[in-house]
């Protein structure tokens, strides 16, 4: 176990061949990942979240080693372990799909990489039998553990490469690349909640890629929010919801998400169409987009006269809440409304002005230090 | 109620003109032959299974049998190792890949009396530089009238033209395996040889059945090459059954013996193909859903 520290890193696919080293070599989009440096506390419970294509997986690959870096350090603690291969790092990862020795029984799948170990890290025949015991237990595999891993469903072969992992009790971390795609939806309930158990129990760092906030928000204590190679965000599930530093984290964490609006900036107020709203705090004049982010949540219907007026175009009723699509202006608007709450014909609409953001270039204004302007 | 359409007998008809023209009719010719025989002027007594009684009892055909069998088992046992092995040096990317697979199927595009004729010239001990240099280093070296030396000279010859199939085979078999797979391994810290026990030698499996399978059949079967680089010599060292069987049709016209003799290699031929393929298959079958069950 251990603390994992990114100092500086960076990824660039193929950046070693001749061709891209005589291209434009600063051209940031290149980047699989944009230089970051991040500390993994020990035992932290972690998703990194992000759309497809964000540089995730990379992140994860170069934590286990299968990919090297082609800039900056990784340290385990003190360690630094840049140089290390994958196996000299005892890191446990899970892939998306399913991956399985084939001739193998399922009990023998799970003490694979339990048997791998050599010098002073290898383990008598008793202690890998208790362990893959326990993993089966764990995941529910006692009717299966020696039949051949072949020929199982999609569900039980992604258990077993998940208890390839779990077995490992000593592990420094125990990466999830998106492991519960394949599963089906009650069973992805019921893993995951597993998976936090395991966390409670033994403690591991655990870092769970994915790209759906609900598997992300319940699964971890802290959230890492990435967009195009970079990390744009960390912070509990509640940070996120609350305080977005970027409108993707607004937009994405939430559901609906949050509502971003164009505006321009006077002073203490932002002008979105030909409405004035006021703000928490003066902002400066600000080159560039600015966009003022507001949850649905903290929006409220009032009626015409109390409001800025809006055309509701849909309502749709999912339960304890309803969500209101309207038009402000020309812009279009999210709003949830609690079942109680009536909804007028002629709605109009206040913002709750605490609960603003400001955006500048799709960034956080910081509201309580707005001298210095951009965060 | 099944009803039936006549007419559909017409749309195979072709196929199974073709099929008859090609393959039925000359088989039955020669079942005809080998339970007749045969003094000349178009007259043919029936003798039932004398011949293949005949056949089966002689020590001609045993030693062309056991010779033929050794052959085979040497050739398996060199070439599927072989070709795994270059496989899995092979590069799997860059400009390599096409250089080692343009490499590795040249000797595949020539044909048989070809590579033949190379080796017979190749291996000559007056002419042919490995007969004359393994000569000249002090090898007691001749094909033509050496036993060893001539099953010595046939073995490479093959190893030298068919290895690469097995590679190609095998070559194919690896590529498809998904990354996933290997970097799953390095995370559980598997060997090389684990990589290889437990991926890719299963992942290969199937194309290793086809390589054996061809690989059998084509050795078991050679005629060309021996015919023409040792001619079943020296004395009936490398007389394989197909060279018997010539002989014993065309040199001799023992028309009878010959078509008994025929069938009995085309049954030996087809029950040793059906055996590998049960035994190489026999682990799809064992751990098929529901059945892995102790």
């Amino acid at each position: 176990m251990a603390r994992i520290v990114l100092n500086n890193i960076a990824h660039r696919y193929g950046a070693v061949t001749a061709r891209s080293a005589t291209q434009s070599t600063d051209d940031a989009a290149a980047y699989a990942l944009k230089p970051l440096s991040h500390a993994w506390e020990d035992g932290g419970a972690y998703a990194l979240l992000g759309p497809s294509g964000c540089g995730k997986t990379t992140l994860l690959n170069i934590i286990s080693g299968l990919v090297t870096p082609s800039q900056g350090q990784l340290f385990f603690d003190d360690t630094d372990v840049s140089q290390l291969p994958t196996e000299q790092r005892n890191i446990a990862q899970v892939f998306q799909f399913p991956v399985l020795y084939d001739t193998m029984t399922v009990a023998e799948n799970l003490a694979f990489p339990l048997r791998n170990r050599r010098g002073i890290n290898k383990l008598g025949d008793a202690e890998i039998k208790q362990r893959v015991a326990d993993a089966i237990t764990m995941l529910g595999l006692e009717k299966l553990a020696h039949q051949k891993a072949r020929g199982l469903s999609a569900d039980d072969k992604q258990k077993i490469s998940l208890g390839r992992g779990l077995v490992r009790t000593d592990v420094n971390a125990i990466l999830f690349d998106e492991p519960l795609t394949v599963i089906d939806p009650h069973l992805k309930w019921q893993l995951r909640t597993q998976l936090k158990q395991i966390h409670r129990q033994f403690g591991h760092t655990m870092i769970y890629v994915t790209h759906d906030q609900t598997e992300a928000l319940t699964f971890a204590d802290k959230v890492v929010v990435m967009l195009a190679g970079e990390v744009i965000q960390t912070g509990t599930p509640e940070d996120l919801f609350k305080h977005p530093l970027h409108t993707f984290v607004g937009k994405f964490i939430g559901s609906p998400g949050m509502n971003i609006l164009r505006c321009e900036l006077d002073g203490n107020e932002a002008i979105v169409d030909t409405f004035r709203i006021a703000l928490p705090c003066h902002y400066p004049a600000l080159p560039g987009t600015i966009e003022l982010g507001i949850r649905p949540e903290f929006i409220r219907i009032v009626n015409q006269g109390e409001g800025m007026p809006v055309t509701i175009s849909a309502i749709e009723d999912i339960g304890r809440y309803r969500i209101v699509r309207a038009l402000l202006g020309s812009q279009h608007l999210d709003i949830v409304v609690p079942e109680a709450v009536a909804i007028p014909g002629n709605a109009a609409v206040v913002f709750e002005t605490g609960n603003i953001g400001i955006y500048h270039n799709s960034r956080l204004v910081n509201s309580n230090n707005s001298n210095t302007g951009v965060s | 109620m099944k009803s039936w359409n006549n007419k559909a007998w017409f749309l195979v008809l072709p196929v199974l003109l073709l099929v008859a023209f090609s393959a039925i009719i000359p088989l039955m010719t020669v079942v005809n032959y080998s339970v007749q025989d045969s003094f000349g002027n178009n007259e043919f007594y029936w003798v039932g299974l004398e011949w293949f009684k005949e056949v089966l009892e002689s020590e001609r055909f045993h030693n062309a049998l056991m010779r033929n069998l050794l052959f085979s088992a040497i050739i398996l046992l060199i070439e599927i190792p072989l070709g795994i092995a270059i496989a899995l040096a092979m590069p799997r990317r860059g400009w390599g890949v096409s250089v080692c697979l343009v490499l590795m199927a040249l000797p595949l595009l020539i044909p048989w009396n070809v590579v033949g004729t190379i080796w017979q010239v190749f291996a000559r001990v007056d002419i042919g530089l490995l007969g004359y240099t393994l000569t000249q280093l002090g090898f007691d070296y001749n094909y033509t009238q050496d036993v060893v030396d001539a099953w010595i000279t046939l073995i490479v010859m093959d190893v030298w033209h068919w290895t690469s199939l097995v590679v190609l085979l095998c070559y194919s078999g690896l590529v498809s395996i998904p990354q996933a797979y290997y970097q799953a391994a390095r995370i559980d810290g598997a060997s090389r040889w684990a990589v290889f026990r437990y991926i890719q030698l299963p992942k290969m499996r199937r194309v290793l059945v086809i390589a054996v399978l061809l690989r059998f059949m084509d050795s078991f079967m050679i005629y060309t090459e021996p015919f023409v680089v040792t001619g079943g010599g020296p004395g009936n060292a490398t007389t394989f059954l197909s060279i018997d069987l010539v002989q014993m049709a065309i040199g001799q016209f023992d028309l009878g013996p010959a078509a008994a003799m025929s069938l009995i290699y085309f049954l030996i031929i087809l029950l040793v193909s059906w055996v590998f393929y049960t035994v190489m298959t026999q682990q799809d079958a064992d751990s098929a859903p529901g059945r892995g069950q102790p």
